[in-house]
């Protein structure tokens, strides 16, 4: 079983549009929406639930207004600012870490569990699925996201699949570490602006500091085509292979409306690069597995 | 006056409209606040004249002190630190795993020997500089750091309230963004008409429902999509504050670093009155702090 992750470093660039497709193209795989912070692959994937699982994730302090001296002591020792003048705690702002239910003189405060978010596993037509949704304004999406490549794992095991496919987070911090760690391949998805590539450069060094094979995808490749030189002169400097450059379309957008991965909206000059761009990564990894 | 700009889903055009609407107005203060992937940068090219580290305390263990007791990791709300005990012909030791460290202090403060110090770890920078007029700051993150709200933090540090601060947010609804948007007076979500900006823009709601600061919507690359926008807009009472085309012209812009202030005039009254409209809103709700969102 081999992990796939995409991942983009900057928002927008084409990431869950192209996991989608993966899915309906790849025969055999495990689905995973690692995207906990803004999961949108259900929008095109149509899950069936079939288990939920509450999130449970760190702890938030509660001061009982009955014990409390008003000391301040707390106020003082607190680094997140979570305490507020009229001692009542910011759930928003307070990490879990407790120092302040352990110093209080007068056993005031208490420290409650959080529920912080849903997962799920479900059935699609591609296969099983596994997504989450954190809740609002809530912290530690990294642990979620672990949460559900474990519970991806164990099913590709069990069910003997040969991928699992896991739509990445945008950003290079917490919950994409947690998404790209051990995974066997990281497809970037860039795009010709100066953002892209700023940021393409950012995630790259982020998989080459977790040591994870890494291919790139130029997405709306002619829309500027100085800017796809310059992606194209970095690769080819870095030893990184480009393994597809698709086309703008303005049918991208109306393949989203329709609600349905775009390799199964249309059949054309952008649908034709995803597929070859999925056959370009099934040999990849298979050719990895053969000289494994 | 503070005004963020957020989103949700990423690729929306947040750092386009944030960019944009600071070069519209006099007495700007920009912060790039998404440290995982500044991008503002590229687009108000600053002149930086100011850099710094930020760090976030871990804890250091002086080991002549430390009895291997454990109480360090009874007391790690983080799993940052595991205490092997000691066997016989063997000392026992702490180790530390500083990228778990949230930097709450409760090991040094409560160990029953003084034995943990803490020092400084550096997880990315902060610069800050001018570029045409406008004060610019923005955070970087290291390569490999996963906490980015304590550099956020950091870079907020540096608002001037006397100067019309302009937030660039990353994306998503969680703590980085939080962290971002909050002591904002006010926060504009820039989605598209795609049912992923929907689904986004709704979870972008809710965060700043939980927080409590107002917010309007820009809808950019209006012509791509749909209407379903327009409907949850109108069907919630958000205001639209200003609607973008698909345009060509702009893509190119932004894909060579450029803004639109100075390129395309024909938006340029309207990038000029954005912050008008927003103080009229933020005016209304005050006059009527009973209504949902202010604007029933």
């Amino acid at each position: 079983m081999k992990q796939i992750v995409i991942i983009s470093g900057k928002g927008g660039t084409g990431k869950t549009v192209l996991t989608a497709s993966f899915a309906s193209l790849a025969k055999s795989k495990v689905t995973v929406d690692c995207d906990v912070d803004a999961a949108d692959l259900h929008l095109l994937l149509h899950p069936s639930v079939k288990e939920r699982f509450e999130f449970r994730s760190g702890q938030t302090a509660r001061i009982d207004k009955a014990r409390c001296c008003e000391c301040g002591e707390c106020i003082d020792m607190c680094r997140f600012d979570a305490i507020g003048k009229d001692f009542v705690i910011d759930p928003v702002s307070c990490e879990g870490c407790a120092l302040c239910s352990r110093i209080c003189q007068y056993g005031a405060i208490s420290m409650e569990e959080n529920v912080s978010g849903e997962w799920f596993i479900s059935d699609t037509r591609y296969g099983p699925f596994v997504h989450a949704r954190l809740g609002i304004a809530e912290d530690n999406s990294g642990k979620l996201v672990s949460m559900v490549r474990q519970a991806a794992k164990e099913i590709a095991e069990e069910e003997k699949k040969t991928y699992i496919l896991i739509d990445g987070p945008p950003g290079i911090g917490c919950p994409v570490i947690a998404s790209i760690t051990d995974t066997d391949l990281a497809v970037v998805v860039t795009e010709p602006t100066l953002s892209g590539i700023h940021d393409m450069l950012r995630i790259i060094d982020t998989t080459g500091h977790f040591q994870i094979p890494v291919k790139v995808v130029i997405n709306k490749f002619d829309l500027n085509p100085e800017n796809s030189g310059k992606i194209e002169h970095i690769c080819e400097s870095n030893n990184i292979e480009i393994v597809g450059r698709i086309p703008f379309s303005a049918k991208v957008p109306r393949s989203l409306v329709q609600a349905v991965p775009f390799v199964e909206y249309a059949q054309d000059e952008v649908a034709g690069e995803i597929i070859s761009i999925w056959n370009k990564i099934e040999s990849i990894i298979q050719e990895k597995k053969s000289s494994n | 006056m503070i005004v963020s700009v957020a989103s949700g889903k990423g690729g929306t055009g947040k750092t386009t409209v944030a960019v944009n609407l600071a070069l519209s107005l006099k007495n700007v203060q920009f912060l790039d606040c998404d440290v995982e992937e500044p991008n503002a940068h590229i687009f108000l090219k600053p002149l930086i004249s100011e850099k710094t580290s930020a760090f976030i305390p871990v804890p250091e263990v002086a080991e002549g002190k430390c009895d291997c007791c454990g109480k360090c990791q009874e007391v790690c709300a983080f799993n940052s630190i595991a205490v092997l005990p000691g066997e016989i012909r063997k000392d026992g030791s702490v180790l530390i795993f500083p990228h778990l460290c949230h930097g709450c202090g409760a090991c040094s403060y409560l160990c029953p020997r003084g034995a943990i110090h803490e020092v400084k770890k550096e997880i990315g920078i902060v610069e800050k500089g001018f570029s045409d007029g406008i004060q610019f700051v923005h955070g970087k993150l290291n390569i490999g750091e996963a906490m980015s709200t304590p550099l956020i933090r950091q870079v907020k540090k540096h608002i001037e309230p006397a100067k019309t601060v302009i937030i660039d947010a990353p994306p998503g609804t969680t703590c980085p963004v939080i962290e971002s948007v909050r002591g904002s007076d006010y926060c504009i979500l820039v989605t598209e008409p795609t049912p992923f900006g929907l689904n986004d823009l709704i979870l972008a709601v809710e965060m700043l429902k939980t927080i409590g600061i107002p917010y309007g919507i820009i809808l950019n690359r209006y012509d791509i999509g749909d209407d379903c926008v327009d409907i949850y807009a109108r069907g919630s009472g958000i205001p639209i504050l200003m609607k973008i085309p698909f345009d060509r012209e702009i893509a190119s812009l932004y894909s060579k670093g450029l803004p639109i202030v100075g390129y395309k005039s024909e938006y340029d009254s309207e990038l000029k009155n954005l912050l008008e409209k927003v103080n009229t809103l933020i005016g209304k709700m005050n006059f009527n702090p009973q209504g949902r969102n202010g604007f029933s």
